[in-house]
């Protein structure tokens, strides 16, 4: 039953995607990717991501969306509409990557085995051994913050770097 | 400009669900190890509290509760707390980023849990004092040439 | 007929991937608004946090929080795999902060500039 859901759910992202990218008004693009997020995290969690869910449904919910319409406060709110230059060659190049994409998918595991190369070599160590060594019964917490905890360093400092960069930017000088 | 909303509803409402919703990041945040959260989470939630103050009570309010120079200072403290974290396992004696030389009581697998709270605590004041300096700067930005 | 219907369903979540892939890069191409560039980047970057998630899932399988009493490595096949969800949440993190400093240049471009059309830029240049 929760399969059905999420392959309706999937299919939803699909029509939300194509409508957030469509949509001439800036304004309601940027809801339409909100909504798309939302659904993607419910996808998600259908899925057994919780935690990927919860930070997808804070920032693709709320934090990108609220960023987007800061921006659009005082600056545009329609997209011109283009006159069709170029669009065949693009399109060509989209759907030959995703022939190449679709090729790919034949040597997908199927969906769903525990046997896939990703949860064979250091995963089920992790499963098995994280609440015995690290204290914590939230896997995902203990690999992030104790096994990869370089990772999550140096991801910090992305973000710190980031936000910095926003800072420095939009300094106001005075002329 | 980002001002503040007309509706008395709104604003009262904003008002009352603040200090739940920064309760409820404190809470994701320590109690990461056991339940889906940790520190992304929780940092985020203690931002989108205080973007909510930002869009209902207006730009003004949320410049008098938070600073952009506290904000900067908090994203720094983030960082720092991580990295000095790091540093003390080295000084310590361990590798980098090797809980159990830290001097907590109660051995290596205490030691790993503490370590671990500690490094949520630091990412989470690091990822609110940022997402919120983020929303600051551009909310300022894309009010055009009005006097902030 | 079963069979290519049981394979359709077992794929379905990658060929939802393949195709917001190509949504978002076919957006980032064609549109030349900076704006649904960033749409279509965002759609893409997600597209690809649903490929390593569906990666991840086991049929009949719960969430990755043991209870506090799991032992030995038979237990392994009863949880998701938590490895690419540590990766995801980074790069889900990764995502809103350049969001951030991509929307700080379109600012600045827009006082530039007063447009955000890619050839109105590139004529006022």
């Amino acid at each position: 039953m929760s399969v059905l859901l999420t392959d309706l759910f999937l299919t939803l992202l699909m029509v939300l995607a194509l409508a957030a990218v469509r949509v001439r008004d800036l304004v309601g693009a940027v809801f339409l990717l909100s909504a798309y997020g939302l659904v993607m995290s419910m996808v998600w969690a259908g899925m057994g991501a919780v935690d990927v869910a919860f930070t997808e449904a804070m920032v693709g919910a709320g934090a990108s969306t609220v960023f987007f319409l800061a921006t659009l406060l005082r600056t545009v709110r329609t997209e011109r509409a283009r006159p069709p230059r170029g669009r065949i060659a693009s399109l060509a190049t989209a759907l030959a990557l995703g022939g190449l994409l679709v090729v790919a998918i034949h040597e997908f595991p199927a969906w769903g085995d525990p046997g896939s190369p990703a949860s064979l070599h250091v995963s089920p160590r992790y499963l098995s051994e994280g609440y015995r060594e690290t204290g914590a019964p939230n896997i995902v917490t203990a690999v992030l913050a104790d096994y990869r905890g370089y990772d999550t360093l140096i991801e910090t400092v992305v973000i710190f770097t980031a936000g910095l960069a926003c800072w420095l930017l939009l300094e106001r000088r005075e002329p | 400009m980002i001002r503040e909303h007309d509706s008395v509803i709104v604003r009262t409402g904003a008002r009352m669900l603040v200090p739940p919703i920064q309760i409820f990041a404190l809470y994701v945040v320590i109690h990461g190890h056991g339940s889906p959260g940790g520190g992304f989470q929780g940092g985020l939630i203690l931002a989108a509290s205080y973007i909510l103050i930002g869009l209902t009570l207006g730009r003004q309010e949320l410049r008098r509760r938070a600073r952009e120079g506290v904000l900067l200072a908090l994203a720094c403290l983030g960082v720092l707390v991580f990295a000095l974290t790091g540093v003390a396992t080295l000084a310590l004696g361990g590798a980098l980023l090797d809980y159990t030389a830290l001097p907590f009581p109660g051995g290596g697998t205490a030691a790993r849990s503490l370590g671990i709270l500690v490094i949520e605590i630091g990412v989470a004041i690091g990822v609110a004092g940022t997402l919120t300096l983020i929303f600051c700067r551009l909310a300022k930005a894309g009010e055009g040439e009005e006097a902030p | 007929m079963i069979d290519q219907l049981t394979y359709a369903a077992h794929h379905y979540a990658y060929w939802v991937y393949v195709f917001l892939l190509l949504v978002g890069f076919h957006a980032m191409i064609t549109h030349g608004n900076l704006l649904k560039k960033l749409i279509g980047m965002n759609i893409f970057q997600t597209a690809v946090i649903l490929f390593f998630v569906a990666t991840s899932t086991k049929r009949g399988a719960t969430l990755p929080i043991v209870p506090k009493d799991a032992a030995g490595t038979g237990a392994a096949a009863a949880f998701m795999n938590p490895l690419p969800h540590a990766l995801m949440l980074t790069a889900i993190v990764v995502m809103v902060a350049t969001l951030g400093v991509a929307l700080a240049v379109l600012i600045r471009i827009y006082r530039t500039y007063e447009s955000f059309e890619e050839d109105v830029i590139q004529a006022r240049m």
